[in-house]
Parts: C-alpha cells; structure tokens; sequence
C-alpha cells in the first residue's frame, strides 16, 4: 500500500468530521448551560442558542458528504427557517417568563424593561 | 397598487418556493399542489400585507447575511464556553434599545437577527416607539450595556442598508430615533 493520497475525497471527509464534532460540541455545551445557568432567561440562551450554530453545522455537513442540487437547496431551506423559527419560540418563552416573574432579578445588572411591560 | 399587488405577491411565491424546496424538485406536480397549498395557506390564514420598501441591495443584504453567520459563530462558541467554563458567574441585563427604523419588517428582522446571534433575546418589542427589550446574557456591569445597543443598532443599519426605505435611510444618517418623532408634535 502506498500513502494515503489527499485526494477530493478526504478533504471532505475531514471537512464533515471537523462539523460533526462542531455540531456535538454546541450541543454538549447547550445541555451543560441548560443545568448550570440559574434561570429560566439564562437558560433560554442556552436552550436555543448554541443550536443554530450546530443545526448549521449538521447541515452543512450532510450538504458536504452529499452535494447535489437537491440536498443543497433543502439544506439552505432548513437553516433559513430554522434560523427564522428559532428566536420567535426563544421570544415567546422569555416574554412568558418575564411577565410572570420567573426569573432573577438579583443578577440582572440592568433592568430597563421594568415599568414597561 | 403595484406596491400592494407585489406586497402579496412576495409571500405568495415564497410558500410555492419552499414547498418546491421540500420537494427537492421542480416539477409540475410540485409546481402545481405548492400554487394550491399557497393559495390555501393565505386565504386561510389571513395576514395584512407586509409592506415592502421597493428597494433592495443584493450587495448589503450578502454582508448583512455574512455578517449574521460571523456573528453567530463567534458568540455560540462564546456562550459555549460561558456554559462550560468554570467558575460561571451570573450577572445578566435587559436593556431597551430604540430603533431608527419605523418599518415592521425591517424591525422584525432586526429583531430576528439580534434574537438568532447567541447571547440575547428580545424579551418584548414596542411597535409605536420601535424599541426592542432584549435580555443579554452575561453582562458584568453597567459599562457594557452601550456598547450592547450599538450591536444591535449597527445591525439594524446594516439591514435598512440592505432593504430599507428611503425614509429609513434618511432617518439612519440624521440618527434620530422613532421614539423621538413619537415624541415630537
């Protein structure tokens, strides 16, 4: 066996391994936040944010290990409304626990919604 | 008229052009069934037409969208390591930022933007006055909150920019806030 040549091929493959694991770490990070954060705002945060950045990266990789016309135009489909859907259940969910008072408000070092609710 | 024809015709096209984006293909049949399902979809769940500003600039909406995917990756890889690092200290802020724009869609997208880059939400937003209440996550002192809105309005102008009116521009290079005008007689 010669070396192993650096073709297209492997370019890609390490290319989809490097969003793999992108794509787990934000969502490792996402539970681990999810646990240490202290209330339902910070944990919002962690809920659907480090998300998007491993549903783009999950996307993009299958988009990598298989482009063609039609992965790529589902993939673009997935990330513009996941990316269009994802703040408005954040912003549902944080008004909801504003408005109620579920939160900290001893960690908040500004508050300049209050008054306006 | 055009203005309105267009207006609905945006949304319209956009149904048909996802359903032939599910499909992963352009054929007649999905052609067909997305025209009757858009056709169902906006007579049955009623929207008043979004108001469109007529111009658009392909260049600054392409900086707008790279822009967004940086922002997104720099401050996910933040909050992850806020997440996992030891040592975690709360310390969070709402913060009111008024906006210059007085377009719902240029607002919502703003609102969008700054909600989808890791380490804000927009708790509530104020139509009349176009102000956002965002929610930032660790904010360590007072010093930090300017510095906070000025992201969020150099988002919002890169998106009047991209597709806003020229009312919206007119108002960005004299800087005066929707909120001031409300204000004024």
């Amino acid at each position: 066996m010669s070396a192993p040549e650096w073709g297209f091929d492997s370019i890609r493959d390490v290319v989809t391994a490097v969003l793999v694991l992108v794509a787990a770490l934000m969502c490792f990070a996402a539970g681990v936040g999810l646990l240490r954060f202290p209330d339902v705002l910070s944990r919002l945060h962690a809920a659907t944010k480090p998300q998007i950045l491993g549903v783009i990266a999950i996307v993009a990789d299958v988009a990598v290990s298989n482009p063609s016309l039609v992965t790529i135009t589902l993939a673009v489909a997935i990330i513009f409304f996941q990316s269009l859907t994802a703040p408005v259940s954040a912003h549902m969910v944080g008004r909801a626990a504003y408005r109620t008072g579920h939160f900290r408000r001893d960690i908040l070092v500004a508050d300049e919604f209050r008054g306006h609710d | 008229m055009i203005a309105r024809i267009v207006s609905g015709l945006v949304p319209f096209l956009g149904l048909v052009l996802i359903w032939v984006l599910i499909w992963g293909q352009v054929t007649w049949l999905a052609l067909v069934t997305g025209v009757a399902l858009a056709l169902i979809v906006s007579a049955t769940f009623y929207l008043p037409a979004v108001r469109l500003s007529g111009r658009i600039n392909l260049w600054f909406g392409l900086l707008f969208v790279l822009r967004l995917l940086g922002d997104i990756v720099v401050a996910s890889l933040q909050i992850a390591w806020i997440a996992l690092a030891p040592g975690y200290r709360p310390s969070n802020a709402v913060i009111a930022v008024p906006l210059r724009t007085r377009s719902d869609l240029v607002m919502t997208f703003t609102a969008e933007a700054v909600s989808l880059v890791p380490g804000s939400i927009v708790l509530d937003i104020d139509r009349e006055t176009s102000t956002l209440y965002l929610h930032a996550l660790n904010v360590k002192s007072v010093d930090e909150i300017p510095e906070l809105k000025r992201k969020v309005l150099d988002t919002e102008r890169r998106l009047i920019r991209a597709a806003g009116s020229a009312d919206d521009l007119a108002r960005l290079s004299s800087g005066r806030t929707a909120a001031a005008e409300e204000g004024a007689p």
